[in-house]
């Protein structure tokens, strides 16, 4: 079990010991946190627990595992979740091509008696590591990122086994033994609630919900992450992005989306958004054609008119 | 935020008590939790109110629904004593254990749909009868009976394959259980193991309309609902009124009472209005096009009153008999003879629905129990 001195450390960054410094080294990175993530994140590092997010797709939830990596200095380990995903996608696996080989090998040599080449065979060197095993195998003065992607895709019983691994952060391996991780990783689950997760799962976890950004952040992720485009056209993005989430779609656009968009534009040389570039280049932004039919019949030019204060005049 | 707006008793009495009032509100707060509020509020400034207020949200809440509560619960907590900011409060209703009755229409509908029925002492029901019988003449004693029959009556989706898979006799190579066996021949893989998809049932979403011309029903259907959800498998309920609530976890108590009582703290517009498309709607968005309805059966109890704008009802119950495997609609109302779906919201929604039952009474919910459980014409 984590003793006492390494879990009062935590896996905080050095020279962090405030929320706000960690608020500021996260926008370092590129990536703005409002306090509540900022707060959420602290706490999960200080307290050593694993962070649950959830909210809408592209609210940047995956983002948070790999902003946090390079801070850390640490691997980011991924595990992505999906329907019928078990144990041996997620921990580990016998190499059974190998195993095979090996015992034929041991037969075209002979003398080797039974019992041997059966020990043998499940040698650590067999042994595939998947991404949970990994996190538990690393060594290294920061611990590693465990991203535990759309847990609501797996079922029941795998999130019953992953209850396990964040409460001990060990595994046992039949043939082998237990394997315990030196310090737990820093994990991160995210989800984007398809389904309930189990209560006992997030119980382990410290909880955040993120929220679509504010038009103002939304204009400063904009402006910080696609620095070439001009404060006016990322103001104009994110106006007509936030006009779109009110718009009843099938798939509101996120800030990833925002980006997406952004980029478009400012590929195509864009500096002010007009209704003809919207048409042109909807589909990075609403990739549901009934959306887009929607947002046309809503008409685009609502989209760029009176805009989020930078106004539309020439 | 200002500075002293939190009144600081010794940190682990307050969060105690915190942790009990969000109890009170209906959060699942465990002592762990309480625990790990305190543990973080150390780590932060406890005098300040952000600060007490993020560290109460990430360690105490676990779903977006609780953010509501929490925050007024937190208002009414931390914010009362201090007297930093003398703001308005909007009232808070912290739920507390109601009378049975609560999950009936209010009182009024109730002695006038059932003065007759009350006064009835105990008298015998032979099941037969009562499987028959329709719900809105029910006896609170042939309540306590219905609550038998439905312990029996299991609500299961239809099956369909799931990604996991399972050993079978033929199917996939198994390399993990033919290297097993293979051990057993001195490496010599003399039977080749398979494996093949496991089957399992689809989720089934429960939709129940719990609006005023609902109520000679909700009562039955919601016993119904729980006892479904208690049962297991998966399973997901909710109201639908002049909005939606989820009511899944609610109903998980076994107590059907106690589990009627937190499920009538959930729902908020009980005996109120329908606003049937816009509930759908929201259903269909917030939850069934994540993955919710997707491949399920989805059943909504409902008359088909619509206060809303229909259009909006046509349009949902397409977006989602798009998402479903099946719509079933449950209208107690077609158990009245010479019933024509006449009712605008019926009318919009039944090109989109591919089971349409009564629901007034048990036997059409065993009815119910099989169309769930049925597969598809074109996998039959």
């Amino acid at each position: 079990m984590n003793n006492a001195s390494g879990e009062r450390r935590g896996a905080l960054p050095s020279g962090v010991s405030h929320f706000r410094e960690l608020g500021v080294r996260l926008r370092e990175n590129d990536y703005l946190a409002d306090e509540g993530l900022s707060t959420a994140i602290f706490l999960s590092l200080k307290l050593g627990r694993p962070l649950f997010l959830e909210g809408e797709a592209g609210v940047g939830k995956t983002e948070v595992a790999k902003v946090l990596s390079r801070i850390l200095e640490t691997p980011l380990i991924r595990l992505q979740c999906y329907e019928g995903i078990d144990v041996y996608q997620a921990v580990y696996e016998w190499d059974y091509a190998r195993q095979l080989l090996h015992i034929r090998a041991a037969e075209a040599f002979g003398g080797e008696d039974r019992e041997r080449v059966e020990r043998d065979l499940y040698d650590r060197e067999f042994l595939v590591s998947r991404p949970l095993l990994q996190a538990l195998e690393h060594r290294g003065p920061m611990p590693p990122v465990l991203l535990i992607d759309e847990v609501d895709r797996s079922d029941d019983e795998f999130e019953a086994f992953l209850l396990e691994i964040l409460s001990d952060f060990a595994v046992t391996i039949p043939e082998l033994g237990t394997i315990m991780a030196e310090r737990p990783p820093v994990a991160i689950l995210t989800s984007n609630r398809t389904r309930e997760v189990h209560d006992a799962l997030k119980r382990r976890c410290l909880y955040h919900y993120i929220e679509h950004p504010s038009f103002e952040r939304e204009v400063e992720i904009v402006r910080l992450r696609v620095p070439d485009a001009e404060e006016r056209l990322a103001r104009q993005v994110a106006a007509a992005t936030e006009k779109m989430r009110t718009m009843d779609l099938y798939k509101p656009p996120g800030v990833a989306e925002t980006l997406d968009w952004t980029e478009a534009l400012v590929a195509l040389g864009a500096r002010e958004l007009d209704e003809q570039l919207v048409e042109a280049t909807l589909g990075s932004v609403l990739k549901y054609r009934e959306d887009q039919q929607r947002a046309a019949n809503a008409g685009l030019a609502a989209l760029v008119s009176g805009v989020g204060g930078a106004g539309r005049d020439a | 935020m200002p500075e002293g707006g939190i009144q600081a008793p010794p940190m682990l009495d307050a969060a105690v008590a915190f942790g009990r009032v969000l109890r009170g509100a209906g959060l699942r707060v465990g002592t762990d939790r309480i625990v790990e509020f305190a543990r973080a509020i150390e780590e932060m400034d406890p005098a300040r109110r952000d600060d007490v207020y993020w560290s109460g949200r990430i360690t105490l809440t676990s779903r977006p629904e609780d953010i509501e509560v929490y925050d007024r619960a937190f208002e009414l907590f931390w914010e009362t004593g201090g007297g930093a900011k003398p703001k308005p409060r909007p009232k808070i209703r912290l739920s507390v254990p109601q009378p049975d009755r609560s999950v009936m229409p209010p009182k009024k509908t109730v002695e006038k749909n059932e003065s007759g029925e009350e006064a009835v002492r105990l008298r015998y029901s032979p099941v037969e009868v009562l499987r028959r019988k329709d719900f809105a003449l029910y006896s609170p004693e042939e309540f306590a009976e219905l609550q038998r029959l439905l312990a029996d009556l299991r609500l299961s989706g239809a099956l369909r394959r799931s990604r996991r898979l399972e050993p079978a006799p033929r199917g996939r190579n198994d390399p993990r259980r033919t290297l097993r066996s293979a051990m057993r021949t001195g490496g010599e893989a003399v039977r080749h193991r398979f494996r093949k998809a496991k089957v399992q049932p689809r989720r089934v979403v429960l939709l129940c309309d719990v609006s005023g011309s609902m109520a000679p029903y909700s009562r039955a259907l919601l016993r119904f609902l729980h006892a479904s959800v208690v049962a297991g498998g998966r399973l997901e309920a909710f109201s639908i009124g002049t909005r939606l609530t989820r009511i899944t976890r609610e109903l998980t108590t076994r107590d059907p009472d106690r589990a009627l009582r937190q499920t009538a703290g959930a729902v908020r517009d009980i005996s109120g209005g329908t606003r049937l498309g816009d509930a759908i709607k929201e259903f269909v968005v917030r939850w069934g096009q994540r993955g919710m309805a997707r491949g399920a059966v989805v059943v909504i109890f409902s008359d088909g009153w619509d206060r809303g704008d229909v259009s909006v009802l046509a349009e949902q119950m397409q977006r989602l008999s798009r998402l479903a495997y099946r719509i079933v609609w449950v209208n107690p109302l077609k158990a009245t003879p010479g019933y024509k779906p006449l009712a605008a919201g019926m009318a919009a929604a039944l090109p989109h629905v591919d089971v349409f039952l009564s629901g007034h009474n048990f036997e059409s919910l065993e009815e119910l129990a099989r169309a769930v459980a049925a597969a598809t014409e074109r996998e039959r």
